[in-house]
């Protein structure tokens, strides 16, 4: 490799851009250049199948989106599928809690609580897939034994294979009907996503962030005649802050971004679309049917709703956060 | 140094003082250790079901009793017989070592250019960029299937390595390390005349060895089992990494659960032995992203 010639101090911008280079030349290539080239495509109708001429529609596309009752419905399906997201990080912060104490075996639990997150991808999809099996698989193996053990006559759920869910929504159109109340395809989703989710990255965020709190707080709160609940509320808590407000915020930006393998890999999409999301979405339309125009479109209507989430998480959780 | 930071993280919960006293506090522990257990084999249960399944024959996989009555380990034979697999296996590593490799040493520059030199404008610059972090990855998917489409990349290596090469992520956490070294280092290397190139590549790339090995696991895990950018990039078969491999072997060869989570076993025993050996950089590596967030 050459040798960069010194300089005097005080001139290092000149050596800080070439350093710089070859991670802004990438960046520009394959990130800024991107986004902008998709922006100005959302306003054409470009199809790469060329059966319709290109042209330049203005705001066609994001005027069609309005009127788009699917695009609605995957934003609900992706709206639904992040309903696991609390459950998951209040759980990541009790394993935290109970890793916190002084116990032998520590490092073993970790490990163990961690495996789903590593592992996370195709053939842990692929693994659940199978575990989901109305027919065949454990998960309903499990129902059955313990229903018919009660004498209970619970009809196990048919998992990835039907449109029935937790709130009760409709298919194809924005309704909710006690018809369609149970488990269905979505919670499947939600409850691997906990599974997967719970163990991983922000249990270890939590557990780093109460071995911060100072024990002198806590014992002050003791001495004080505080409970152990009245001292998590009044001193865990807040000083948890920081830590509950990035993981928030990086769950909300990742959860709507979030859908794809799954529907890829377990359900296509279905039964009925139900587990298709906004990326999901993207894909099928840009790489299914070619419009790219209208694909990019969705995309950045998509990047325009992670940005206002943050913004607003930024706006709300950033007083509760006191640096 | 690192090393120590990462004891004091957990090593303090070892040694803070016991909360309860006596019976009590016996009890606590057997009820903390109870919930552990019992949340570690909700995390192993599906696991477990994986491996049995995957030395079962096909019919037994569909009952219930939770053991094969005869182990067929052939079966793993059987998935290289169907398919590339070791070709898949090849793929995955070649690609997301490539990646890896190139990664570290484009983060580590940036980051040097972020954390030891001073120049006007850094802190607004590094602030700029790290904002990028949000924009989500399909908006510049498409723009870069057809940027590849143009460059007569699709279905090449180059293709599947080149765009994963840079990383705002990278430079991130990098920067945080380098942020650790003290400064009066590079100082005297000045004043011993060396060049910045040389107290990069001799002095601070050294010196940010855990930090690189973070970044490189990082990088290593996410790209073995990168997915759509392969997805959408690769037509032939002889170019599939592990995880397409897996989802056409899934859905084209047919009902055959054994073999399929044989070839999952396969895909994920590397990723667990390279966190198990490498979990305290990870461990640290995680924590030191989000504290400057």
């Amino acid at each position: 490799m050459s040798v960069l010639p010194a300089r005097k101090a005080g001139d290092e911008r000149a050596i800080a851009w070439l350093f710089l280079l070859p991670n802004f030349v990438g960046f520009g290539v394959f990130t800024a250049g991107p986004v902008l080239f998709s922006l100005v495509v959302s306003f054409s109708n470009w199809n790469l199948q060329r059966t319709v001429p290109f042209q330049w529609i203005g705001f066609g596309n994001y005027v069609e989106l309005m009127h788009d009752t699917q695009f609605w419905l995957y934003f609900i399906n992706t709206l639904y599928l992040m309903l696991g997201m609390p459950v998951a990080i209040a759980g990541s912060l009790a394993l935290a809690i109970l890793l916190s104490q002084r116990l032998r075996g520590i490092v073993v639990y970790r490990t163990l609580f961690y495996l789903p997150s590593i592992t996370s991808g195709v053939a842990l999809m692929i693994l659940w897939k199978a575990l989901y099996n109305p027919d065949f698989g454990p998960i309903n193996a499990m129902i059955n034994a313990v229903s018919e053990a009660l004498g209970l006559k619970v009809k196990a759920p048919e998992w990835l294979l039907s449109t029935a869910n937790l709130l009760g929504l409709e298919v194809e159109q924005v309704r909710v009907s006690m018809k369609q109340f149970g488990l269905g395809a979505r919670d499947a989703l939600i409850i691997m996503g906990i599974w997967i989710a719970i163990g991983g990255n922000n249990m270890l965020l939590y557990l780093a962030a109460l071995t911060n709190v100072p024990q002198e707080l806590i014992e002050a709160a003791q001495l004080d005649g505080a409970g152990k609940w009245a001292v998590f509320r009044n001193v865990t808590w807040p000083q948890l802050a920081p830590t509950t407000f990035f993981i928030v915020v990086m769950s909300f930006i990742g959860g709507l971004q979030g859908g794809f393998e799954q529907a890829r890999v377990m359900t296509g999409g279905g039964p009925a679309g139900t587990t298709t999301t906004l990326t999901y979405y993207i894909y099928t339309k840009a790489f299914e049917e070619f419009q790219i125009g209208y694909a990019s479109a969705i995309s950045w209507i998509l990047f325009a709703i992670i940005f206002v989430v943050t913004l607003i998480n930024w706006k709300f959780g950033a007083k509760e956060v006191s640096y | 140094m690192v090393e120590e930071a990462q004891g004091t993280v957990f090593g303090r919960a070892q040694t803070a003082p016991v909360g309860g006293r006596g019976r009590r506090s016996l009890v606590k522990g057997v009820l903390s250790h109870l919930a552990l257990t019992l949340m570690a084999l909700t995390s192993l249960a599906p696991f477990v079901w994986m491996v049995l399944a995957s030395f079962k024959p096909l019919e037994e996989v569909e009952q219930i009793n939770p053991l094969p009555t005869v182990w067929h380990p052939e079966n793993y034979a059987r998935v290289f017989e169907q398919i590339p697999f070791a070709r898949y296996y090849f793929n995955s590593v070649f690609i997301a070592a490539w990646v890896t490799f190139l990664q570290c040493l484009t983060s580590a520059m940036a980051a040097y250019a972020f954390a030891r030199l001073r120049w006007k404008g850094r802190d607004t610059i590094f602030r700029l960029y790290l904002a990028t972090l949000m924009i989500p990855g399909v908006v510049t998917m498409i723009p870069n299937y057809t940027l590849m489409v143009w460059l007569h990349l699709l279905d090449s290596y180059i293709g599947l390595i080149v765009p994963a090469a840079f990383s705002a992520f990278g430079t991130f956490l990098l920067r945080q390390f380098m942020l650790t070294i003290p400064p009066s280092l590079d100082e005297a290397a000045k004043i011993d005349g060396a060049s910045h190139w040389q107290i990069f590549w001799d002095i601070i790339m050294p010196l940010s060895r855990a930090g690189l090995i973070t970044l490189a696991i990082f990088t290593f895990m996410g790209n073995y089992g990168s997915f759509f950018w392969p997805l959408i990039l690769i037509k032939s078969d002889h170019l599939r990494t592990l995880p397409i491999g897996m989802l056409y072997f899934d859905t084209n060869y047919g009902r055959q659960t054994n073999l399929i989570m044989a070839a999952s076993v396969m895909n994920i025993i590397p990723l667990v032995i390279l966190f198990v050996v490498s979990q305290r950089f990870l461990v640290r590596g995680i924590q030191l992203g989000a504290v400057k967030g």
